[in-house]
């Protein structure tokens, strides 16, 4: 019988939670490194046993680990990302340039086919690539050079690139998201890159079309549509249909399309889950009622999904790594907040039960789909 | 040739867990003893500190890092300054903490 397996990343340690295909009886254990921050934690799709996860501190750094068991036992890895030549600088908060500087792993994103390949995005914005199981990384540099990288600038929550989709299609296409950058694109195994933010409308800065300075939350894409992509901006929910090329907006009835996360369901590539946030200002839900909004058209058609959800003096927020599917016939659809809540629905979404409801504030929610 | 001393480093909770260590490490420090040369050994020793205490890149000491012995905040000496004689002893630990920062 298929199980699922939840890989929760925390303020305050990593918690995996496991089940069988019923998702009704969940068994948790954690706080795997404790006190520490794990931004994420990612499994290989080619063998699920071995996970990567990122482990911080405003103390002692960046450290990496890396599980060869399921998430049984841990070692540590390669923890040195060095940016490549001489990095430059990017633009501060007060418009004037600043020196890259590492400081942190928000997300990694192990290779579809490799176990021992890893992405790893991170602050300052870079793309670094390990090919020997995270011992050793290398950035990929064309991404911070290609031109556009001092015109970079930090969203409140740091320059960040948080978001990494390899393509199942192409082995040499990945997209990235950086905030407050953009979306960008590679079509050579991450050697070149371009902005693709075609279509973005952004009134917070000066130029709202700008090639880049786009402040974009997440990207999601179907691996059955891989040149369909969807976007959670700051505010706006945006599709493209062209690989980035250009963006639509599909916000279409959403109470408020400010939101970090966005996902699409495993067998239905055009039914994609946001959950709107009040404002750039009120990072929680509006009235104090937690909702996941669903469209199954692909955008612009959205229905609150509240059946399980608190819907009174809820002021949670829910960030952008956080929401996640799993693949079983019957699609699962979880999301972590930042009051420590995570939530799991096993009819896509039509109901919602918090299977655990105290831990620290969610960062980072991966679900794996286990034969 | 150089001799080697003996040192007593205590490293914190989260540092201890990381290196798999209990409370007090001893560890053989080229002499002169000094802080850098103390670090040298202890990243070699526990490669997987590198970059815990000082930065990677740089090797200055992470900000809220500090180092204490016999009483005094050693942090701001020079990391080639040589360190109390009750150090190189080990008759009194060299001392990595955790800043208190965080509220």
């Amino acid at each position: 019988m298929s199980k699922v397996r939840i890989l929760a990343g925390t303020r305050k340690g990593a918690f995996i939670l496991t089940a069988d295909g019923t998702r009704k009886d969940w068994a948790i254990s954690g706080p795997h490194f404790a006190g520490w921050e794990m931004y994420h934690l990612k499994g290989s799709p080619a063998d699920p046993n071995r996970i990567y996860a990122s482990q911080c501190s405003g103390w002692f750094g960046q450290t990496m680990q890396r599980s060869d068991d399921g998430g049984q036992t841990w070692n540590p890895i390669g923890n040195k990302f060095l940016y490549d030549g001489v990095p430059g600088t990017h633009q501060s908060f007060d418009g004037t340039p600043h020196p890259w500087e590492f400081k942190r792993v928000w997300h990694l994103e192990p290779s579809l086919t490799d176990p021992d390949s890893v992405y790893a995005g991170v602050e300052d914005a870079a793309l670094f690539h390990s090919s020997d199981a995270g011992a050793t990384w290398t950035e990929l540099a064309g991404l911070r050079t290609h031109g556009t990288g001092p015109a970079w600038q930090p969203g409140a929550g740091g320059m960040c690139l948080h978001s990494i989709i390899l393509d199942p299609s192409d082995p040499k296409r990945i997209y990235i998201a950086i905030s407050a950058a953009g979306a960008f694109r590679s079509d050579d195994g991450g050697v070149n890159w371009k902005p693709i933010n075609r279509g973005l409308y952004s009134k917070y800065i000066p130029d709202p079309t700008a090639e880049v300075g786009h402040c974009v939350h997440h990207i999601a894409m179907h691996p059955a549509r891989p040149g369909t992509l969807f976007m959670q901006k700051h505010w706006d929910v945006m599709r493209s249909n062209d690989a980035g090329d250009n963006w639509t907006k599909i916000s279409g009835n959403l109470p408020t399309d400010f939101g970090f996360v966005i996902d699409i369901h495993a067998h239905q590539p055009e039914t994609v889950y946001v959950v709107p946030i009040k404002s750039d200002s009120e990072h929680f839900p509006i009235d104090g009622q937690l909702k996941v909004f669903r469209s199954r058209s692909g955008g612009n058609e959205w229905e609150p999904l509240t059946k399980g959800l608190p819907q009174s003096n809820c002021y949670v927020n829910v960030l952008r790594d956080a929401m996640a599917v799993d693949s079983l016939d019957e699609c699962g659809v979880y999301f972590g907040t930042t009051g420590g809540q995570l939530y799991a629905s096993a009819d896509a979404g039509d109901s919602w039960q918090a299977i655990v409801h105290d831990l620290p504030p969610l960062l980072s929610v991966e679900v794996q789909t286990l034969a | 040739m150089s001799q080697a001393a003996e040192i007593r480093v205590e490293l914190p909770a989260h540092l201890r867990t990381l290196a798999r260590v209990d409370h007090e490490v001893r560890i053989a420090v080229p002499c002169p003893v000094t802080t850098a040369a103390i670090l040298n050994a202890i990243e070699a020793e526990y490669p997987m500190l590198q970059g815990a205490i000082r930065d990677h890149g740089t090797l200055q000491r992470r900000p809220f890092i500090r180092f204490f012995a016999c009483g005094v905040d050693l942090s701001h000496d020079p990391v080639e300054a040589e360190l109390p004689a009750a150090v190189a002893s080990g008759a009194e630990p060299f001392i990595v903490l955790g800043a208190i920062a965080g509220g």
